[in-house]
């Protein structure tokens, strides 16, 4: 009888953000799909309404029957047989009811079958079953694929596949291959064409590829024969109904072990193409990551959910000492310290959330009608603020689920290290979130140009000007302190005018306008509801030692200083 | 495969599940103001077997058929959000006050108007009175065949219907041929969750009473939109003899009230033999729970 999207208000907080109303209205092309599709909302209440009652109904079906799977899945796993994945039981039957609620295919628009669900509904979703279940998330939450078919592929393209997705098929993305993982410009998978059948043939192997056996899968393969980089590269939609992809392997992993990971052998396997030519990589891929990685900051703040409640009751339940231990300081702090960061990450989710809404429908408009001089303006506003948010969020709500689900095992003590509580696998579940659809490391390199290019912080001096109550003044003046802070070790790294020691000093920075952006955003939601306010006082309080810490090692830090940390191969010794 | 006409039974009921020290009034009788309304346990295994019927059956249609005031719309609603063609609402002042006897006999007459029915499933009990007996008595008056503490339709083909029932001393499987009632036990498969395109279609379905009453802004919509409208029928539109309706019909008397834990589930095996059926109700006479 659980229902973990309404015992859980901060999600109907975000739902109803001032923003909304835009998104809404551009979303339902100011409610003028209702002449063609009757089910379609009425107006901005009535939509918020559906997204609401719709929510209800993952979290029903994640506290009914996901949740209650996630450890039966975790020990069974999904197996091969006849070169096919044959899934948990647990995962047919979580496939199974989410299809009979009709949730698949939630963003796609009406005339596919879907439910054309905003991003920020959609994402909340995806947070809502990464809770229930880390690992089961990944085969649902591959439905963003569509997102891709929908953006790229033709008219004829989409109507054959994506009413397919909102029926329930499952989707995969097939990029990594053994010699091809963060950098996948040496993808070699062949794409031949064929004159006489007039169509692509794919050869080759695929590996790690999460649901490597779904029904429609997008595959990025060499089309131009002879090419080493990314600009030999093509987007494929193969089927799997058609045949020619054999699943060889499914990896052992650590965790999220309901999620099949692939290892694909493709054996003359047809494919379509999908848009132009040598645009997979550049163009597509870049774009099918973009929405994958808000789908893995989804994944990370459900996980951090889990972990935080799982510490929590088990703080209020365990008896030492003769009370609680959620009496010691030691323990309440580290609770109230991650709620902090899980209420800091999911603000930064839902933030980015909007930006994605407000530029990627605008860009749907624009291939309806020709938008408008400041509609333009507005797009291009919101798809820059978009593409530097998104590997902002994804990297600092994956490494904060990390730190969520190692302070929930060690509330827990000695029994959060034994299988018999969920902490174990959430434990391990989480683990995979800062590696997969770029390392933090690479989120790092996506988002430097938000700092050097000074992007984010016109961002924090437009969360700056922003009204708060007296009583939060000073919360405000500490986050202002900590911006100059930020802004003074920005010019010290760029001035140096060595991109080694921007790189050097990358994540540092991205951190610190993380922090601060984080800091503001709990502000600002404090503004609106007091709820938020005890997160707002203690991430700020953390976020300035984070800050300065940074500050402080890189106001001590020189160019020359790099060589003490350079390794040098030629030496044996180290 | 054919198609199947189908009814569910289904009743809203006060929530005593989640009861608090409100949920009885001083006088002994259920304070229906605060416990929620909610869609009987039972009557949803119910609808799940129905729907389950029609998902593999193309052309099946399930109906939803309710008694009672007209909050319970409500209970119509939620069947359509799951996946039921229609519904109708059987609601009249002539009718309150019901008691099973009363209820079977409205509902049965109600069933009467309809086309030919394949299949009538109803929940095993309802959990405000707990007494499984409207089901059996809607048979009992449209001379149907019954099935009772229903599980599972193990087999559906053409006219013949294989079930399995849960019963006290284990289970027992039996094959019957429709038309036929089924009443289906807690232990059967949960319903499915509500489905969200059904659910954003049917959001603002209304009974006629509930439109006239709510105004509000989407009066226009309903105009285009006849799948927005829930039927209601009243005493007039059944042909019924008032003196079986509402209280008149009713011969069950609320004698008083007693608070009671119940202990441990027990119940007695009687056989159809006529010397144990009198012993039978010798003993409820005796202890006045018929007169």
């Amino acid at each position: 009888m659980a229902n973990y999207y309404t015992d859980n208000s901060e999600l109907k907080f975000h739902l109803n953000h001032p923003l909304m109303e835009k998104i809404v209205r551009l979303k339902e092309r100011n409610f003028l799909f209702r002449k063609e599709f009757s089910f379609a909302p009425i107006d901005y209440e009535d939509a918020i309404d559906n997204y609401s009652l719709i929510l209800e109904i993952v979290g029903e079906i994640c506290g009914d029957i996901i949740a209650p799977n996630a450890e039966s899945i975790d020990n069974e796993g999904p197996h091969i047989s006849n070169g096919h994945v044959v899934y948990a039981n647990g995962t047919k039957e979580n496939i199974k009811a989410l299809n009979q609620a009709g949730l698949m295919g939630m963003s796609l628009p009406y005339k596919y079958g879907g439910l054309n669900f905003a991003i920020v509904p959609y994402i909340m979703a995806a947070d809502i079953v990464s809770r229930a279940d880390a690992g089961f998330v990944n085969i649902w939450g591959l439905q963003d694929c569509a997102e891709t078919i929908n953006e790229f592929a033709s008219e004829e393209q989409k109507e054959r596949f994506l009413p397919r997705v909102s029926a329930g098929e499952t989707m995969a993305m097939d990029l990594t291959e053994p010699d091809a993982g963060s950098d996948l410009q040496a993808v070699q998978l062949r794409a031949t064409w064929d004159e006489d059948k007039k169509t692509w043939f794919l050869n080759g192997v695929k590996r790690f590829i999460t649901n490597g056996d779904g029904e429609i899968a997008l595959v990025l393969a060499r089309s131009e024969p002879g090419t080493k980089d990314g600009r030999g590269l093509s987007m494929f939609i193969y089927d799997k109904h058609k045949g020619g992809v054999t699943v060889r392997r499914i990896e052992h992993k650590m965790g999220i072990i309901g999620s099949p990971t692939c290892e694909l052998v493709f054996k003359d396997a047809p494919a379509e193409l999908v848009g132009s030519r040598k645009m997979g990589l550049i163009k597509y891929v870049m774009a099918l990551m973009n929405g994958a990685r808000l789908g893995i900051a989804a994944q990370s703040v459900g996980i951090g959910e889990a972990a935080y409640r799982e510490a929590l009751n088990y703080a209020k339940e365990r008896m030492q000492f003769g009370k609680s231990i959620i009496n010691f300081p030691a323990i309440y702090e580290m609770l109230s310290v991650m709620k902090a960061k899980l209420d800091a990450s999911r603000t930064l989710l839902y933030e980015t959330a909007r930006f994605v809404d407000i530029y990627k429908t605008y860009q749907h408009i624009s291939e309806e009608r020709q938008l408008e001089k400041n509609e333009r303006e507005e797009m291009k506003q919101y798809q820059h603020l978009a593409d530097i948010y998104t590997p902002l969020a994804k990297g600092m709500s994956s490494e904060f689920a990390n730190q969520l689900a190692y302070d929930a095992v060690q509330i827990h003590g000695g029994s959060g290290f034994m299988k018999d509580y969920p902490v174990e696998r959430i434990y391990r579940d989480a683990r995979i979130t800062s590696i997969y659809e770029g390392t933090t490391q690479l989120q790092v390199v996506a988002a430097i140009r938000g700092v050097t290019t000074g992007a984010y912080l016109n961002q924090i001096r437009v969360y700056e000007e922003c009204e708060v109550s007296p009583q939060m003044e000073y919360l405000k003046r500490s986050l202002i302190i900590l911006t100059d802070d930020y802004d003074r070790a920005v010019n010290k790294v760029t001035s140096a005018g060595d991109n080694e020691f921007i790189d050097f000093h990358a994540r540092r920075l991205v951190e610190m306008a993380g922090h601060i952006i984080m800091g503001y955003l709990l502000l600002l939601d404090s503004n609106r509801e007091e709820l938020f306010l005890r997160s707002a006082k203690n991430y700020i309080a953390f976020a300035r030692v984070q800050v300065k810490a940074h500050a402080e090692f890189i106001d001590a830090s020189e160019l020359n200083d790099l060589h003490t940390y350079k390794y040098d191969l030629q030496e044996t010794v180290i | 495969m054919r198609a199947y006409k189908i009814i569910v039974l289904a009743k809203q009921v006060p929530d005593t599940r989640n009861v608090g020290k409100d949920a009885m009034k001083a006088d002994g009788t259920v304070n229906r103001a605060v416990l929620p309304a909610i869609f009987n346990p039972e009557d949803l295994n119910a609808l799940e077997q129905a729907l389950r019927i029609k998902d593999q059956n193309k052309g099946t249609t399930v109906k939803i058929l309710t008694m009672g005031p007209d909050r319970a719309a409500d209970v119509i609603r939620e069947g359509l959000f799951r996946g039921a063609d229609d519904g109708i609402l059987l609601t009249d002042r002539a009718f309150a006050g019901s008691d099973t006897l009363a209820t079977s006999y409205a509902i049965a007459q109600a069933l009467k108007k309809m086309d030919k029915i394949d299949l009538i499933i109803a929940g095993r009990q309802a959990i405000d009175g707990d007494t499984a007996q409207v089901g059996p008595q809607v048979a009992e008056k449209l001379e149907l065949l019954q099935v009772t503490y229903v599980e599972e339709i193990k087999e559906l083909k053409g006219d013949t219907i294989v079930l399995k029932r849960r019963l006290d001393h284990g289970v027992e499987i039996v094959k019957c041929q429709l038309p036929l009632v089924i009443t289906v036990n807690g232990t059967a498969a949960e319903c499915r969750a509500r489905n969200a395109k059904l659910l954003m279609q049917y959001k603002h379905a209304k009974t006629f009473t509930e439109l006239q009453k709510e105004g509000g802004n989407y009066t226009s919509m309903y105009k285009n939109r006849p799948d927005l409208s829930i039927s209601e029928w009243t005493v007039n539109d059944i042909e019924t003899d008032p003196a079986q309706l509402g209280l008149t019909g009713s011969p069950t008397k609320v004698k008083n009230i007693e608070n009671v834990v119940l202990q441990a589930k027990d119940s007695k095996v009687i056989s159809s033999a006529d010397a144990e059926i009198e012993n039978m109700m010798v003993e409820l006479i005796k202890s006045h729970t018929i007169c």
